[in-house]
């Protein structure tokens, strides 16, 4: 356990006591550790928030960007350099609110990237507001008469948009969020891991108890590779589902799409040879 | 004919061609810049167009000339009016002499003395008006007497694709057209003496925003993200088409924010990445700009100026966004702002913009405008031998510190997966890791380590470019893309007195700034913008206000005419200083 490679030992952490977001450091360390990702290989891309914190607390290469942002740059490590594994960690309010647009997008594009998202239905960097998954009549400074919107289900969305893989955990079971982020990290594409988890400060009422309550793990039965069911499922709010909703390993993954990788696998800083014979070739077609 | 238009040209030909967008305007000038150059003439195509697909009036001007020449002139030569519009479009440009070709059925009565060729007419005649274009060409191939071998084998090239019978009905259209230039050549309509130079048949032909795009693959380029905008979209389209052939990922992002937030991603990784852009675009980028002045981020940026405001004037020209590029972004942070003169120019700094960003850290712009990116003409080959795609990447050891303090600044730049080190970056403050901190003594290292980096570049900029004596008087002072037509004026104007001194980096300001200035008795400040942003950029680094200023906005770049115009009314003796407002 404490020979974890990804450890960094005794650090000074941000994240509140009984914050959710240990267990998410914990799970994510020992995921690695037991995949024998090649350490130095492994790019986490944040975004901002307390999730966004995660990858500063354990030994990883990691671009922690802009607010929203975590996705785009992503997208383009990964497509600079197929040889790295790339892991997003974020909050919902910068995956789903302030990076919407991203999220929706690099479904649809399927880069072969995992995209942690801690969600936790609130706003906690900032200290309590509602975030895009808050509950209807969630109350908060800011929205004085309780959240009237309905809340974002990021798992229906991408699986409406034929995300190819889409799953949901929870912090509070360990050993099976663990596994459901190793499938993640392992599958080729675009993967969505919606990570409940407890804001022990500004949430008080989606609790560990609250979570305990209100999920249930896909029965083992269940198969991801029905889009219909699965949607079906993502569709449940009285008990939320836990487990992998849906896996298209169909869906072909961004780089593999990519004419710079057609003919060469190399990551683009390696190819450095000269490109001046071939642009007097096109300037010659100008001629 | 009428005798007021027959007229003697002498070897700079300005021919116009306008009409409704969608009625082969721009394939007349694909056909007939590309034609002509094959003939030994020297070429240069500016468009003016409105933002829509269908409709309007748009107009290119195509100037035939003995030398080359690069600018825009007011004075049309020959127009070519498509429809009724064309005239009262451009009404203010047409004069007794300018000559007039058109399909009178079609023009009605203009008002003005039109030489009636029935494009269509003979274009049906060989098969369909289709070829009306064909027979447009083929006429100005026959007022300049160009062999018509020459149109007959480029038509064979330039509709290799299409079948034999397209290529041959082409190829008669042409012939016809040709035989009427010929004739109204003979009949002394029009008397034209513009040399023909054997080499120009091997240049390249092509526009700002191609040759900005090979500058950039020069340059090393094989990373872009962009949204598509006017007039930026022609850079991402030339990368796109290229993309295999160079290796560069071209991709179009789902805004500007997800563009340069790739960008700046790709270059964490290790590629070598630009956005392309117009002000508004940028607008959206400002906030990932710091993000790369935090985390000292290479990034090359090009953006294309177009009149604004907001939307303003989709499709036209302006140089209102120099300040925008040097103000955006929160928070102190060093950048570079190239701005080219013309096309060579945007070919060698994009190129060079790739090695500076590389070797700073630093965003680099290419502050280029919608006059640049549509401008076409011919230029010689680049000699790409003396360009060096200069790579500053280090192989990380265990210990590797991102943001290790250094003399210069500048911290060896390590990639993730190459080396055992760790590469972090953070948007937040950070210690020499990469490590979130909020430890004062570090900020004040870490605001000075990225600061003091001006430092290195303050010795690699681009000195400004003094075209004219060097004793001079009086001195014309300019930016990015009026290049061109300030030397054509001056040229015309032909004063050993007065100078010009232009600037195709604008940020940092040269040193010797001050010095060129304050040599001169009188400074002229001439700008594509309303408030003289360049001069409150000397007015602040070289401590000079200029007084005497040409700015024109209306959405059209400078004209020879009107710089001529402008700098001899501000070069009277006991002229008082002014500011001179141009266009219509």
């Amino acid at each position: 356990m404490n020979a974890n490679p990804y450890d960094m030992g005794k650090i000074d952490i941000a994240w509140c006591p009984g914050c959710g977001n240990f267990s998410i450091l914990t799970i994510i360390k020992q995921a690695l550790a037991e995949l024998n990702i090649d350490q130095e290989k492994l790019v986490v891309a944040s975004g901002i928030g307390q999730a966004a914190k995660t990858p500063q607390y354990f030994k990883c290469s990691y671009f922690n960007g802009l607010h929203g942002r975590a996705i785009p740059p992503a997208t383009a490590i990964k497509a600079s350099n197929p040889e790295l594994t790339v892991i997003v960690h974020s909050g919902d309010g910068d995956v789903y609110g302030e990076g919407g647009n991203h999220f929706i997008h690099a479904v649809r594009r399927n880069p072969d990237i995992t995209v942690i998202v801690h969600d936790n239905m609130v706003y906690g960097l900032t200290k309590g507001q509602a975030s895009p998954t808050s509950d209807e009549g969630f109350k908060t400074p800011v929205q004085v008469n309780g959240v009237f919107e309905e809340p974002f289900n990021p798992v229906a969305v991408a699986i409406a948009m034929d995300a190819s893989f889409v799953s949901r955990g929870f912090v509070g079971y360990i050993k099976e969020t663990k596994e459901l982020v190793k499938k993640a990290i392992a599958h080729k594409g675009f993967a969505l891991v919606d990570l409940f988890q407890p804001c022990v400060t500004f949430n008080k009422l989606n609790t560990y108890q609250w979570f305990r309550e209100h999920t249930y793990f896909l029965e083992d039965s269940y198969r991801p590779d029905n889009r219909i069911e699965a949607f079906k499922r993502s569709l449940e709010t009285e008990k939320l589902p836990l487990g992998i909703f849906y896996i298209n390993d169909k869906k072909p993954v961004f780089n593999d799409n990519l004419d710079i990788y057609k003919q060469d696998k190399r990551p683009l800083f390696e190819r450095t040879e000269d490109r001046n014979g071939k642009l007097l070739e096109v300037m010659s077609l100008m001629k | 004919m009428n005798e007021t238009i027959a007229r003697e040209l002498k070897d700079d030909v300005s021919i116009v061609l306008c009409g409704e967008a969608g009625q082969g305007i721009q394939t007349v000038e694909r056909l007939l810049t590309r034609v002509m150059k094959q003939a030994g003439f020297n070429v240069f195509s500016t468009k003016e167009y409105m933002s829509r697909v269908r409709g309007g009036s748009n107009s290119t001007e195509i100037r035939i000339s003995s030398k080359r020449r690069t600018a825009f002139v007011n004075r049309i030569d020959i127009l070519i009016p498509l429809d009724k519009d064309a005239i009262t479009h451009l009404a203010c440009r047409i004069s007794e002499k300018t000559l007039i070709i058109g399909e009178k059925e079609k023009l009605g009565d203009t008002g003005c003395p039109v030489i009636d060729v029935p494009f269509t007419k003979i274009a049906a005649s060989v098969g369909g008006i289709i070829y009306a274009n064909t027979v447009a060409v083929g006429m100005i191939m026959g007022l300049f007497r160009i062999e018509l071998d020459i149109l007959n084998e480029f038509l064979g090239r330039f509709f290799h694709a299409k079948s034999a019978d397209v290529i041959q009905k082409n190829k008669e259209a042409g012939a016809k057209g040709y035989e009427i230039g010929v004739n109204l050549s003979r009949q002394g309509k029009i008397d034209i003496s513009v040399q023909r130079h054997p080499g120009v048949k091997d240049e390249v032909l092509a526009n700002g925003a191609e040759f900005l795009s090979m500058g950039a693959v020069a340059g090393g380029c094989n990373f872009i993200a962009a949204y598509p905008m006017t007039p930026s979209t022609g850079i991402l389209t030339f990368m796109s088409q290229h993309s295999a052939d160079f290796g560069i990922f071209a991709e179009q992002a789902e805004d500007e924010i997800s563009a340069i937030n790739m960008v700046i991603g790709a270059w964490y990784a290790g590629a070598r990445g630009m956005v392309a852009t117009a002000g508004g675009g940028y607008a959206l980028m400002v906030e990932a700009v710091s993000l790369a002045g935090m985390i000292e981020s290479p990034i090359v940026i090009s953006v294309g100026q177009r009149p604004a405001p907001a939307t303003g004037l989709p499709t036209r020209t302006e140089q209102g966004d120099l300040e925008h590029v040097l103000y955006s972004g929160h928070g102190e942070f060093p950048r570079l702002i190239l701005a080219p003169g013309d096309i060579e120019s945007a070919f060698l700094l994009t190129q060079k913009a790739f090695n500076l960003a590389d070797k700073f850290q630093v965003p680099v712009y290419i502050l280029n405008d919608q006059f640049l990116a549509d401008m076409y003409y011919n230029m010689p080959e680049p000699d790409l031998s003396k360009l060096k795609v200069e790579r500053y990447i280090v192989k990380t050891g265990k210990d590797y510190e991102r943001f290790g303090f250094t003399e210069s600044g500048i911290s060896p730049r390590g990639i993730p997966g190459y080396g055992e080190g760790f590469v972090d970056v953070d948007s937040d403050e950070h210690d020499e890791n990469g490590h979130i901190t909020e430890d004062f003594d570090v900020r004040k290292k870490m605001v000075e380590k990225r600061l003091k980096k001006m430092g290195s570049i303050m010795k690699e900029i681009v000195p400004p470019e003094l075209y004219g004596n060097e004793n001079y008087q009086s001195l014309v002072v300019g930016w990015g893309t009026n290049y061109s037509v300030v030397k054509e004026a001056l040229e015309y104007m032909g004063r050993d007195d007065v100078s010009f001194l232009h600037f195709s980096q604008v940020y940092p300001l040269h040193p010797d700034t001050a010095g060129y200035l304050t040599r001169a008795k009188n400074l002229i400040l001439i700008e594509n913008n309303a408030t003289a942003q360049f001069g409150k950029l000397i007015k602040l680094y070289a401590g000079i206000d200029i007084q005497n200023k040409i700015l024109k906005y209306n959405g059209l770049p400078f004209t020879v005419e009107e710089v001529v115009y402008y700098l001899n009314e501000l070069l009277q003796p006991h002229a008082e200083p002014a500011v001179a407002r141009a266009g219509v």
